[in-house]
Protein backbone atom coordinates (compact mmCIF):
# COMPACT_ATOMS: atom_id res chain seq x y z
CA UNK A 1 0.00 0.00 0.00
CA UNK A 2 1.16 3.43 -1.25
CA UNK A 3 0.70 6.77 0.10
CA UNK A 4 0.08 9.95 -1.47
CA UNK A 5 -0.51 13.90 -1.28
CA UNK A 6 -2.93 14.78 -3.72
CA UNK A 7 -4.61 18.08 -3.54
CA UNK A 8 -2.75 18.32 0.14
CA UNK A 9 -3.86 16.15 1.70
CA UNK A 10 -2.07 12.39 2.33
CA UNK A 11 -4.53 9.70 0.69
CA UNK A 12 -3.92 5.83 0.82
CA UNK A 13 -3.44 4.74 -3.07
CA UNK A 14 -3.18 1.39 -5.06
CA UNK A 15 -0.25 1.07 -7.69
CA UNK A 16 -2.22 2.82 -10.30
CA UNK A 17 -3.16 5.83 -8.64
CA UNK A 18 -6.83 4.36 -7.76
CA UNK A 19 -7.91 5.76 -4.12
CA UNK A 20 -8.57 3.08 -1.63
CA UNK A 21 -10.90 4.58 0.59
CA UNK A 22 -13.03 6.52 -1.15
CA UNK A 23 -13.93 8.23 2.67
CA UNK A 24 -10.46 9.91 1.80
CA UNK A 25 -11.80 11.59 -1.34
CA UNK A 26 -12.23 15.27 -1.73
CA UNK A 27 -13.77 17.75 -4.39
CA UNK A 28 -10.30 19.25 -5.09
CA UNK A 29 -8.73 15.40 -5.03
CA UNK A 30 -10.78 15.02 -7.96
CA UNK A 31 -10.09 18.09 -9.10
CA UNK A 32 -6.10 17.63 -9.16
CA UNK A 33 -6.58 13.63 -10.65
CA UNK A 34 -8.68 15.12 -13.49
CA UNK A 35 -5.49 17.49 -13.86
CA UNK A 36 -3.22 14.56 -13.93
CA UNK A 37 -5.17 12.74 -16.51
CA UNK A 38 -5.69 16.21 -18.33
CA UNK A 39 -9.62 16.65 -17.28
CA UNK A 40 -10.41 20.14 -16.68
CA UNK A 41 -13.89 19.06 -14.21
CA UNK A 42 -17.02 20.55 -15.83
CA UNK A 43 -20.53 20.57 -13.75
CA UNK A 44 -21.34 17.43 -16.00
CA UNK A 45 -18.10 15.50 -15.03
CA UNK A 46 -18.71 16.00 -11.60
CA UNK A 47 -22.81 15.01 -11.63
CA UNK A 48 -20.91 11.58 -13.28
CA UNK A 49 -18.52 11.23 -9.93
CA UNK A 50 -21.65 12.11 -7.65
CA UNK A 51 -23.48 9.05 -9.14
CA UNK A 52 -20.63 6.35 -9.49
CA UNK A 53 -19.80 7.35 -5.53
CA UNK A 54 -23.64 7.04 -4.51
CA UNK A 55 -23.75 3.98 -6.23
CA UNK A 56 -20.27 2.40 -4.94
CA UNK A 57 -21.00 3.38 -1.45
CA UNK A 58 -24.11 1.68 -1.57
CA UNK A 59 -22.43 -0.97 -1.83
CA UNK A 60 -24.00 -1.14 -5.49
CA UNK A 61 -22.08 -2.97 -8.47
CA UNK A 62 -21.25 -0.35 -10.76
CA UNK A 63 -22.02 -1.22 -14.49
CA UNK A 64 -22.12 0.78 -17.76
CA UNK A 65 -26.07 -0.27 -18.09
CA UNK A 66 -26.73 1.28 -14.37
CA UNK A 67 -25.15 4.51 -15.83
CA UNK A 68 -26.66 4.90 -18.48
CA UNK A 69 -29.83 4.06 -17.17
CA UNK A 70 -29.24 6.91 -14.92
CA UNK A 71 -30.17 9.45 -16.73
CA UNK A 72 -26.97 11.59 -15.64
CA UNK A 73 -25.29 11.02 -19.14
CA UNK A 74 -25.71 9.23 -21.91
CA UNK A 75 -23.02 6.36 -22.99
CA UNK A 76 -21.94 8.68 -25.76
CA UNK A 77 -21.46 11.32 -23.46
CA UNK A 78 -19.53 8.84 -21.04
CA UNK A 79 -16.66 8.45 -23.62
CA UNK A 80 -16.89 12.11 -24.19
CA UNK A 81 -16.22 13.51 -20.72
CA UNK A 82 -13.78 10.72 -19.55
CA UNK A 83 -11.97 10.09 -23.05
CA UNK A 84 -9.73 6.45 -23.82
CA UNK A 85 -11.38 4.45 -20.73
CA UNK A 86 -14.53 6.16 -19.79
CA UNK A 87 -15.40 3.85 -16.58
CA UNK A 88 -12.19 3.47 -15.08
CA UNK A 89 -11.40 7.16 -15.54
CA UNK A 90 -14.76 8.30 -13.92
CA UNK A 91 -13.94 5.65 -11.00
CA UNK A 92 -10.16 6.94 -10.52
CA UNK A 93 -11.38 10.48 -10.37
CA UNK A 94 -14.27 9.83 -8.33
CA UNK A 95 -12.11 8.05 -5.63
CA UNK A 96 -13.45 4.68 -6.05
CA UNK A 97 -11.99 1.49 -7.53
CA UNK A 98 -12.31 0.17 -10.83
CA UNK A 99 -15.25 -1.77 -11.79
CA UNK A 100 -14.89 -5.58 -11.38
CA UNK A 101 -17.63 -6.03 -14.23
CA UNK A 102 -16.97 -7.10 -17.60
CA UNK A 103 -20.31 -5.23 -18.35
CA UNK B 1 16.75 -8.42 -19.66
CA UNK B 2 13.14 -6.30 -19.19
CA UNK B 3 10.65 -8.00 -20.58
CA UNK B 4 8.86 -5.84 -23.51
CA UNK B 5 4.89 -5.30 -23.51
CA UNK B 6 3.04 -5.06 -26.26
CA UNK B 7 -0.59 -3.93 -25.28
CA UNK B 8 -3.37 -4.73 -27.20
CA UNK B 9 -4.42 -1.61 -29.63
CA UNK B 10 -7.25 -3.39 -31.25
CA UNK B 11 -9.83 -6.38 -31.90
CA UNK B 12 -11.34 -6.82 -34.96
CA UNK B 13 -14.05 -9.44 -33.80
CA UNK B 14 -16.10 -11.69 -36.08
CA UNK B 15 -19.45 -13.25 -34.99
CA UNK B 16 -20.80 -15.64 -37.18
CA UNK B 17 -23.89 -16.96 -35.54
CA UNK B 18 -27.47 -15.87 -34.60
CA UNK B 19 -27.63 -18.03 -31.01
CA UNK B 20 -27.24 -16.02 -27.95
CA UNK B 21 -24.23 -17.60 -26.83
CA UNK B 22 -22.50 -16.67 -29.91
CA UNK B 23 -23.96 -12.80 -30.02
CA UNK B 24 -23.22 -12.24 -26.59
CA UNK B 25 -19.56 -12.95 -26.18
CA UNK B 26 -18.68 -10.84 -29.81
CA UNK B 27 -20.64 -8.20 -27.67
CA UNK B 28 -19.11 -8.25 -24.31
CA UNK B 29 -15.63 -8.55 -25.45
CA UNK B 30 -16.02 -5.37 -28.36
CA UNK B 31 -17.77 -3.37 -25.26
CA UNK B 32 -15.07 -4.50 -22.57
CA UNK B 33 -12.36 -3.69 -25.44
CA UNK B 34 -13.70 0.13 -25.83
CA UNK B 35 -13.73 0.55 -22.10
CA UNK B 36 -10.20 -0.30 -21.80
CA UNK B 37 -9.48 2.38 -24.57
CA UNK B 38 -8.87 -0.80 -27.56
CA UNK B 39 -9.92 -0.02 -30.82
CA UNK B 40 -13.09 -2.70 -31.93
CA UNK B 41 -14.17 -3.48 -35.47
CA UNK B 42 -16.76 -5.92 -35.53
CA UNK B 43 -18.02 -7.95 -38.49
CA UNK B 44 -21.38 -9.91 -38.33
CA UNK B 45 -21.18 -12.76 -40.84
CA UNK B 46 -23.70 -15.94 -41.65
CA UNK B 47 -26.24 -16.24 -39.52
CA UNK B 48 -24.59 -14.30 -37.14
CA UNK B 49 -26.39 -11.13 -39.37
CA UNK B 50 -29.47 -11.40 -36.78
CA UNK B 51 -27.37 -9.75 -34.74
CA UNK B 52 -27.80 -6.90 -36.46
CA UNK B 53 -31.27 -7.09 -38.30
CA UNK B 54 -33.71 -4.71 -37.42
CA UNK B 55 -36.20 -7.60 -37.59
CA UNK B 56 -34.80 -9.89 -35.34
CA UNK B 57 -31.70 -8.21 -33.48
CA UNK B 58 -34.45 -8.10 -30.15
CA UNK B 59 -35.16 -11.48 -30.81
CA UNK B 60 -31.67 -13.62 -30.82
CA UNK B 61 -32.35 -16.75 -28.65
CA UNK B 62 -30.36 -19.41 -27.15
CA UNK B 63 -30.78 -23.09 -28.89
CA UNK B 64 -32.49 -25.88 -26.61
CA UNK B 65 -31.43 -29.11 -29.43
CA UNK B 66 -28.28 -30.13 -29.58
CA UNK B 67 -26.55 -28.11 -26.90
CA UNK B 68 -25.60 -30.22 -23.85
CA UNK B 69 -24.05 -27.48 -21.80
CA UNK B 70 -27.77 -26.59 -21.19
CA UNK B 71 -29.47 -27.62 -17.91
CA UNK B 72 -32.61 -27.11 -16.17
CA UNK B 73 -32.05 -25.18 -12.67
CA UNK B 74 -30.23 -28.00 -10.30
CA UNK B 75 -28.02 -28.92 -12.59
CA UNK B 76 -30.44 -31.73 -14.28
CA UNK B 77 -29.38 -32.12 -18.09
CA UNK B 78 -31.47 -31.18 -20.39
CA UNK B 79 -32.99 -33.50 -22.59
CA UNK B 80 -32.43 -32.70 -26.05
CA UNK B 81 -36.57 -34.40 -26.84
CA UNK B 82 -37.59 -32.04 -24.08
CA UNK B 83 -36.05 -28.74 -27.08
CA UNK B 84 -38.27 -29.73 -29.42
CA UNK B 85 -41.47 -28.64 -27.91
CA UNK B 86 -42.92 -25.73 -28.89
CA UNK B 87 -42.28 -22.70 -26.94
CA UNK B 88 -39.44 -24.60 -24.97
CA UNK B 89 -36.47 -22.14 -26.81
CA UNK B 90 -38.50 -19.30 -25.71
CA UNK B 91 -38.77 -19.78 -22.19
CA UNK B 92 -35.55 -21.14 -21.96
CA UNK B 93 -34.46 -17.77 -23.70
CA UNK B 94 -36.74 -15.59 -21.10
CA UNK B 95 -35.39 -17.64 -18.52
CA UNK B 96 -31.55 -16.28 -19.48
CA UNK B 97 -32.60 -13.28 -20.28
CA UNK B 98 -34.26 -12.41 -17.05
CA UNK B 99 -31.17 -13.62 -15.52
CA UNK B 100 -29.26 -11.49 -17.43
CA UNK B 101 -31.51 -8.48 -16.59
CA UNK B 102 -31.01 -8.96 -12.96
CA UNK B 103 -26.92 -9.04 -13.60
CA UNK B 104 -27.21 -6.21 -15.47
CA UNK B 105 -26.11 -7.30 -18.84
CA UNK B 106 -27.45 -5.27 -21.63
CA UNK B 107 -29.74 -6.55 -24.21
CA UNK B 108 -28.43 -6.80 -27.67
CA UNK B 109 -29.96 -3.44 -28.87
CA UNK B 110 -28.06 -1.70 -25.77
CA UNK B 111 -24.99 -3.49 -26.38
CA UNK B 112 -25.20 -2.01 -30.13
CA UNK B 113 -26.01 1.48 -28.55
CA UNK B 114 -22.90 1.14 -26.60
CA UNK B 115 -20.39 0.27 -29.44
CA UNK B 116 -21.69 2.99 -31.32
CA UNK B 117 -21.29 4.99 -28.64
CA UNK B 118 -17.86 4.04 -27.60
CA UNK B 119 -16.25 4.71 -31.52
CA UNK B 120 -16.44 0.97 -32.05
CA UNK B 121 -17.37 0.23 -36.20
CA UNK B 122 -19.85 -2.38 -37.05
CA UNK B 123 -19.52 -4.19 -40.34
CA UNK B 124 -22.00 -6.51 -42.17
CA UNK B 125 -20.96 -9.55 -44.78
CA UNK B 126 -21.20 -9.23 -48.22
CA UNK B 127 -21.09 -12.18 -49.04
CA UNK B 128 -23.85 -13.50 -46.38
CA UNK B 129 -26.20 -10.67 -47.66
CA UNK B 130 -26.00 -11.95 -50.52
CA UNK B 131 -26.37 -15.70 -49.37
CA UNK B 132 -29.83 -14.78 -47.05
CA UNK B 133 -31.42 -12.09 -49.51
CA UNK B 134 -30.96 -9.44 -46.73
CA UNK B 135 -30.38 -5.88 -48.28
CA UNK B 136 -28.56 -2.64 -46.37
CA UNK B 137 -31.48 -1.42 -45.43
CA UNK B 138 -32.96 -4.47 -43.38
CA UNK B 139 -30.19 -3.54 -41.31
CA UNK B 140 -29.90 -1.53 -38.05
CA UNK B 141 -28.55 2.17 -39.12
CA UNK B 142 -25.34 1.52 -37.07
CA UNK B 143 -24.27 -0.67 -39.47
CA UNK B 144 -21.19 1.51 -40.83
CA UNK B 145 -20.87 -0.56 -44.16
CA UNK B 146 -21.30 -3.76 -45.86
CA UNK B 147 -17.73 -5.67 -46.58
CA UNK B 148 -16.28 -8.20 -48.95
CA UNK B 149 -13.82 -10.45 -46.54
CA UNK B 150 -10.58 -8.60 -48.24
CA UNK B 151 -12.06 -4.99 -47.30
CA UNK B 152 -12.69 -6.53 -43.62
CA UNK B 153 -8.65 -7.63 -43.53
CA UNK B 154 -8.05 -4.30 -44.90
CA UNK B 155 -9.33 -2.73 -41.48
CA UNK B 156 -7.58 -5.87 -39.17
CA UNK B 157 -4.34 -4.17 -39.81
CA UNK B 158 -1.51 -2.79 -37.33
CA UNK B 159 0.90 -3.43 -34.96
CA UNK B 160 -1.48 -4.94 -31.52
CA UNK B 161 -4.19 -6.35 -33.26
CA UNK B 162 -6.00 -9.47 -32.93
CA UNK B 163 -8.70 -11.08 -35.00
CA UNK B 164 -11.43 -13.25 -32.74
CA UNK B 165 -14.01 -15.30 -34.04
CA UNK B 166 -16.67 -16.43 -32.65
Amino acid sequence: MATKVIAGKTVNVNEEGYLLDPNEWTIDIAHEIAKEEGISLTQKHIDVINFIRDKVLKGETLSMRSISKSGVVTVKELYELFPGTPLKLACKIAGVQKPASCV
Amino acid sequence: MEKEEFPLKKVCIICSKGSLETVYPALVLANGALLEGIEVKLFFTFFGLDAIHKKFYKKIHTPVVGNPALRLPGNIPFPTLLGILPGMEDLTTAMMKSTMNKLDIPTVPEFIEYINAGGGEIYACKLAMDMFGVKREDLIDEVKDVLTVGEFYAKCGGQGTQIIFI
